[in-house]
C-alpha cells in the first residue's frame, strides 16, 4: 500500500484514496471548477452591459492595447516560471524551486502593479466605479481578478518563505503543484478577460 | 489489535486534550459537527416558525392589526431566508456530516478542519443576519431581494438589505466549504469495494447536491457582490439611470435559485430512498434508475431558471423553452416516485415514525409537484404567479417534501447518534398532528391563489372571498406549532430517557448500522471491505437481501459487537484521529468580522466613504492568523 502511494509520487505517510488522487488535489480542481462559475458570472455581466453605457469614457477611448498586451505577456511568462518551479522540486532541487517561485511571484507583482498603474490612469481620464456601466463592470471584474492574483502572490511567497525554513521537500511537491494549478487558472481567466474585454471589437 | 493500515496516519498520536464544552468548540469530528449543525438548525427553524406564526396571526382575519406593514415585510423576508438558509440547508448538512462517512465506511470527512470551519461560518452568518432585527431593521425585500427595490434609492430607511447581502455571502462560504468537503469525501474516501453503484442513495444525493452547491453559489455570490457594490461603493450594476437592467439580478439570482431548490429537496429524497427499503425489508426498487435520475435532476436543474421569470417580459420564445425544460424535469422526479412505490409494493411494512414521514413525503411532494406542473405552463402561470398558489406549491414541496423527509431522517438516525430510541407514540402523534396541520395551513392556499389573493400583502379587505381559508390556514399554522412542541418534547426526553437502541434497531441495510450506537470516535475499528449494495444486510442475511433470514446474523469484524470483552477491547484501540483545532474557529470569526465590519458606521441612505471600519481590518488580520495557523499546524497528511 505504501509502495503504491510512493509510485504515485505521494508522500509515504499518505493513505490510499478511492481514485488514487490526493484529497487536496481533488479539492483544488473542484474549487477551480466553482471559480469558473464565479468569473463566468462577472464576465457575463460585463458582456451583457457592453454598449449599454449612456455616457463615456467608453472602452475604445480608454484602452491601451499595447500596454495591456505587455502586462498579459508578463502574466503568461509567470505561468512558465511556475511550471519550472514545480519541475525543480520534483527533481528535489529546492534551491532552484525557490528561484522560480520568486520569479513567479515577482512577475505576478509586476502584473498587479501594471494593473494599478493602468487603473489610476483610467481614473485620471474620468473612468471610475460609478461613472457608467463600463466603469462599474470593468473595475469589478478586473479588480476581483487582481485580488486573486494578489492572493496567489501571497501564497507563492509563503511557499518561498516556508522552503527557507526547510519545510518543502520533494515529498511536498504536491503543495507546489496545487499552488501551480491555482496560478495557471488565474492566468487562464486573464486570457479570457483580455480577449473578451480588451480585444473583441466594439 | 486493529491494524493502523487504514487509519489516518499522523506524526504523533492525538491527545484528547479538551473536555466538556471545549471539546465541542474545538472539535473536528464529523459526528459532533453534525450535531452542532442539527441543533443550530432546529433553533433557527423555531425562529423561522415564530416568524410564520406572526405572519399567520396578521392574516388570520381581514384588516389585521397584529404587525405594521413594514414589520410584515421583514417577517416574510426573514421567514423565507431563515427557513431556506438557516434551517433546511443546515439540517441537510447535519445529516451529510453524521451519516455519509458512516455509510461509505470512512473514519471522517476528507477535511475535518474545513468541516469545523464551515459550521462556525454558518453560525456567525446566521447570527449576523438575525442581528439586523437589533440594528435598525431586518431585510424587507423578500428572500430573493429583487433589484432595484433593494437599491439605495428605494431601500435606505434601514440597513436590513446590507445585513442580508453580507449575511448571505458569509453563509455562501459555509455552504461551499461543506460542499467541497463532501464532494472530495464521497469521490475519494470510500471504503475498499464501495463503488458508486454500491453507495447508499443518501450518499448519492449528497454527492449530486454538493456539485449543485459548488456551481450555484458562485452565481449568487456574484449577484450579491454586485448589489453590495451598488449599495456600498456606488457602482451601477442595477441602476437604470445609468442604463442598467434590473432583470440581470433576476437572471443571476434564479440561475442560483433554481439549483438551490434541488439542493433543498435532493437530500430529503436521499433519506426517503434509504428509509423506504429499511421499513419495507426490501431493496430499493430500480436503484440505478433512482441514482441516475438524481444525477439527471442535477444537470437539468440548470436549464429551468427562467420559469421564475415568466411574468418578467422575456417574450414567448423564452417562455416556451423554459416551460418545456421545466415539464421535462418532472420526468426524473416522477421516476423516483414510481420507484419508491415499487419498493413498498410487496414489502413487509414496518409502520414506524420514520416510514410515516417518508410516506408523507411521497404524498405531499407529489401534490407539490402537480401544482408545479401547473405553474410550468406560462399562460396559467401568468394568473398564478405572485399569488398564494405559488405559496401553496413551494410549501408542499419544501415542507411536505424536505421537512417531512428531514424528520424521517431524524427519527431514523436518532438511535445511531444518541444510542437511544425516540418514543414511538409521541412520534406518531407528531406525524399525524403535523400532517393535518400542514394540510390545513397550505391546502386552502391553492384556492386562495386561484381566487386571486396576492403574495406578500400585509392585510386584505373583507368581501374578497379570502376570509375563510386564511382563517383555516392560521389554525393550521398553530397546529403545526403544537406538533413541533410534541417533537421537541420527544427529542429532549428521548436523549435522556429513551430506550437503549443497540447498534441496529431497525434491522438496517447500510454500514452505519454495523457499528455501535453512538459510534466510537474512530467510527470503524477496521475499515470494512464492501462486496455488495446494502452491504450490512448482505453480511447479515446473504444473497439478494430480500429480507428472509437465511442464516443467523453474522457480526461484521470490527463492527457490531455485544460482549463486554468486545467493548473493552475496542476501547483500547489506539487509532489515531485528527487533532482538535481552534484555527477553523479563528478563521471563521475573522471572515465574519471582515465582512460584518463593512456594516459598522454606515451612514443612512448613502454610499459610505472608503475605507471600511477598523472592525473589517481586524477581521482580515484574524482571518490571516487563522488561515496561517491552520496551514502550518502539525496535523496529518490528508
Amino acid at each position: 500500500m505504501a509502495e503504491a502511494s510512493l509510485a504515485a509520487g505521494h508522500s509515504a505517510a499518505e493513505h490510499a484514496t478511492t481514485t488514487g488522487l490526493n484529497h487536496r488535489k481533488v479539492l483544488m480542481w473542484a474549487f477551480l471548477g466553482s471559480e469558473c462559475l464565479f468569473f463566468g458570472s462577472l464576465i457575463s455581466t460585463y458582456v451583457v452591459y457592453r454598449d449599454h453605457s449612456l455616457v463615456g469614457p467608453f472602452p475604445q477611448d480608454t484602452f491601451d492595447i499595447p500596454y495591456t498586451s505587455v502586462s498579459s505577456f508578463v502574466l503568461l511568462m509567470s505561468s512558465l516560471t511556475m511550471v519550472l518551479a514545480l519541475a525543480a522540486i520534483q527533481r528535489a532541487n529546492v534551491k532552484e524551486m525557490r528561484v522560480w517561485l520568486a520569479a513567479t511571484a515577482l512577475l505576478g507583482t509586476v502584473f498587479v502593479g501594471g494593473q494599478v498603474y493602468e487603473f489610476t490612469d483610467f481614473v485620471r481620464h474620468g473612468l471610475t466605479l460609478s461613472t457608467n456601466l463600463f466603469g462599474t463592470t470593468f473595475f469589478v471584474l478586473t479588480g476581483f481578478h487582481g485580488a486573486h492574483v494578489t492572493i496567489g502572490v501571497i501564497l507563492l511567497t509563503s511557499l518561498f518563505l516556508n522552503s527557507l525554513r526547510g519545510k518543502i521537500k520533494k515529498e511536498d511537491s504536491l503543495t507546489v503543484e496545487l499552488a501551480g494549478l491555482y496560478w495557471h487558472f488565474v492566468d487562464v481567466v486573464w486570457v479570457v478577460i483580455f480577449t473578451v474585454v480588451y480585444l473583441l471589437p466594439y | 489489535m486493529a491494524t493502523a493500515e487504514h487509519a489516518i496516519p499522523m506524526s504523533h498520536p492525538a491527545p484528547r486534550s479538551y473536555n466538556g464544552i471545549w471539546s465541542w468548540i474545538f472539535t473536528v469530528d464529523h459526528k459532533k459537527i453534525g450535531v452542532l449543525y442539527g441543533v443550530t438548525a432546529v433553533v433557527f427553524f423555531l425562529i423561522g416558525g415564530i416568524e410564520a406564526l406572526l405572519i399567520r396571526s396578521q392574516l388570520m382575519v381581514p384588516n389585521g392589526q397584529v404587525v405594521s406593514p413594514e414589520a410584515y415585510n421583514e417577517l416574510f423576508t426573514m421567514h423565507g431566508t431563515t427557513m431556506i438558509f438557516l434551517a433546511l440547508m443546515p439540517l441537510s448538512v447535519a445529516f451529510f456530516n453524521i451519516v455519509v462517512p458512516l455509510q461509505i465506511g470512512a473514519r471522517d470527512v476528507a477535511f475535518p478542519r474545513l468541516n469545523a470551519f464551515s459550521y462556525w461560518v454558518f453560525l456567525f452568518g446566521g447570527i449576523l443576519l438575525n442581528s439586523s432585527f437589533l440594528f435598525g431593521g431586518a431585510p424587507n425585500a423578500g428572500w430573493f431581494g429583487y433589484a432595484n427595490l433593494t437599491e439605495l434609492p428605494f431601500n435606505h430607511a434601514t440597513h436590513g438589505i446590507d445585513f442580508w447581502v453580507l449575511g448571505l455571502q458569509i453563509l455562501g462560504v459555509a455552504s461551499m466549504a461543506g460542499a467541497f468537503n463532501f464532494l472530495v469525501t464521497i469521490v475519494n474516501a470510500r471504503a475498499p469495494g464501495m463503488t458508486f453503484m454500491r453507495m447508499p442513495l443518501f450518499t448519492w444525493m449528497t454527492l449530486v447536491t454538493s456539485f449543485l452547491l459548488i456551481f450555484a453559489f458562485p452565481v449568487l455570490t456574484v449577484g450579491l457582490i454586485e448589489l453590495m457594490f451598488d449599495r456600498l461603493f456606488g457602482t451601477n450594476f442595477f441602476n437604470p439611470v445609468a442604463g442598467a437592467e434590473p432583470l440581470l439580478w433576476q437572471h443571476l439570482f434564479w440561475l442560483f435559485g433554481h439549483p438551490e431548490v434541488y439542493i433543498l429537496i435532493l437530500p430529503a429524497m436521499g433519506i426517503v430512498s434509504d428509509v423506504l427499503p429499511t421499513f419495507s425489508r426490501k431493496p430499493l426498487f430500480g436503484y440505478p434508475v433512482v441514482a441516475y435520475s438524481g444525477v439527471a435532476i442535477g444537470f437539468m436543474a440548470w436549464g429551468v431558471w427562467a420559469h421564475h421569470m415568466f411574468t418578467a417580459g422575456l417574450g414567448p420564445v423564452a417562455d416556451s423553452v423554459f416551460s418545456m425544460t421545466t415539464m421535462l424535469i418532472a420526468v426524473p422526479t416522477g421516476i423516483k416516485i414510481f420507484n419508491w412505490m415499487a419498493t413498498l409494493w410487496g414489502g413487509a411494512i414496518n409502520f414506524k415514525t420514520p416510514l410515516l414521514f417518508a410516506l408523507g413525503f411521497i404524498a405531499m411532494f407529489t401534490i407539490g409537484g402537480l401544482s408545479g406542473v401547473m405553474l410550468a405552463a406560462p399562460p396559467a402561470d401568468w394568473l398564478e404567479n405572485d399569488t398564494y398558489f405559488v405559496v401553496a406549491h413551494l410549501h408542499y414541496v419544501l415542507f411536505g417534501g424536505t421537512i417531512f423527509g428531514l424528520f424521517a431522517g431524524i427519527y431514523y438516525w436518532f438511535p445511531k447518534v444518541s444510542g437511544r430510541m425516540m418514543d414511538e407514540t409521541f412520534g406518531q402523534i407528531h406525524f399525524w398532528l403535523m400532517l393535518v396541520g400542514f394540510n390545513l395551513t397550505f391546502g386552502g392556499m391553492h384556492v386562495l391563489g386561484m381566487d386571486g389573493m396576492p403574495r406578500r400583502i400585509y392585510t386584505y379587505p373583507t368581501g374578497m372571498g379570502w376570509d375563510f381559508w386564511n382563517f383555516v390556514a392560521t389554525i393550521g399554522a398553530f397546529t403545526i406549532a403544537a406538533s413541533t412542541l410534541v417533537f421537541l418534547y420527544n427529542f429532549f426526553s428521548s436523549v435522556r430517557y429513551g430506550k437503549l437502541a443497540g447498534d441496529d434497531p431497525w434491522d438496517g441495510r447500510t454500514l452505519e448500522w454495523s457499528i455501535p450506537s453512538p459510534p466510537p470516535h474512530y467510527n470503524f475499528a477496521e475499515i470494512p471491505v464492501v462486496h455488495a449494495r446494502d452491504p450490512f444486510w448482505v453480511q447479515k442475511y446473504g444473497g439478494e437481501g430480500h429480507g428472509h433470514r437465511q442464516m443467523a446474523p453474522v457480526p461484521i469484524a470490527g463492527g457490531a459487537h455485544d460482549t463486554e470483552n468486545g467493548h473493552a477491547e475496542h476501547a483500547h484501540l489506539n487509532i489515531p484521529m485528527p487533532n482538535e483545532s481552534f484555527y477553523p474557529l479563528i478563521a471563521a470569526a475573522g471572515l465574519a468580522l471582515a465582512l460584518g465590519g463593512l456594516l459598522v458606521g454606515l451612514p443612512p441612505g448613502q454610499v459610505p466613504d472608503f475605507p471600511p471600519s477598523w472592525v473589517s481590518v481586524v477581521g482580515v488580520l484574524t482571518l490571516f492568523v487563522g488561515a496561517y495557523g491552520w496551514a502550518l499546524e502539525p496535523a496529518m497528511d490528508e
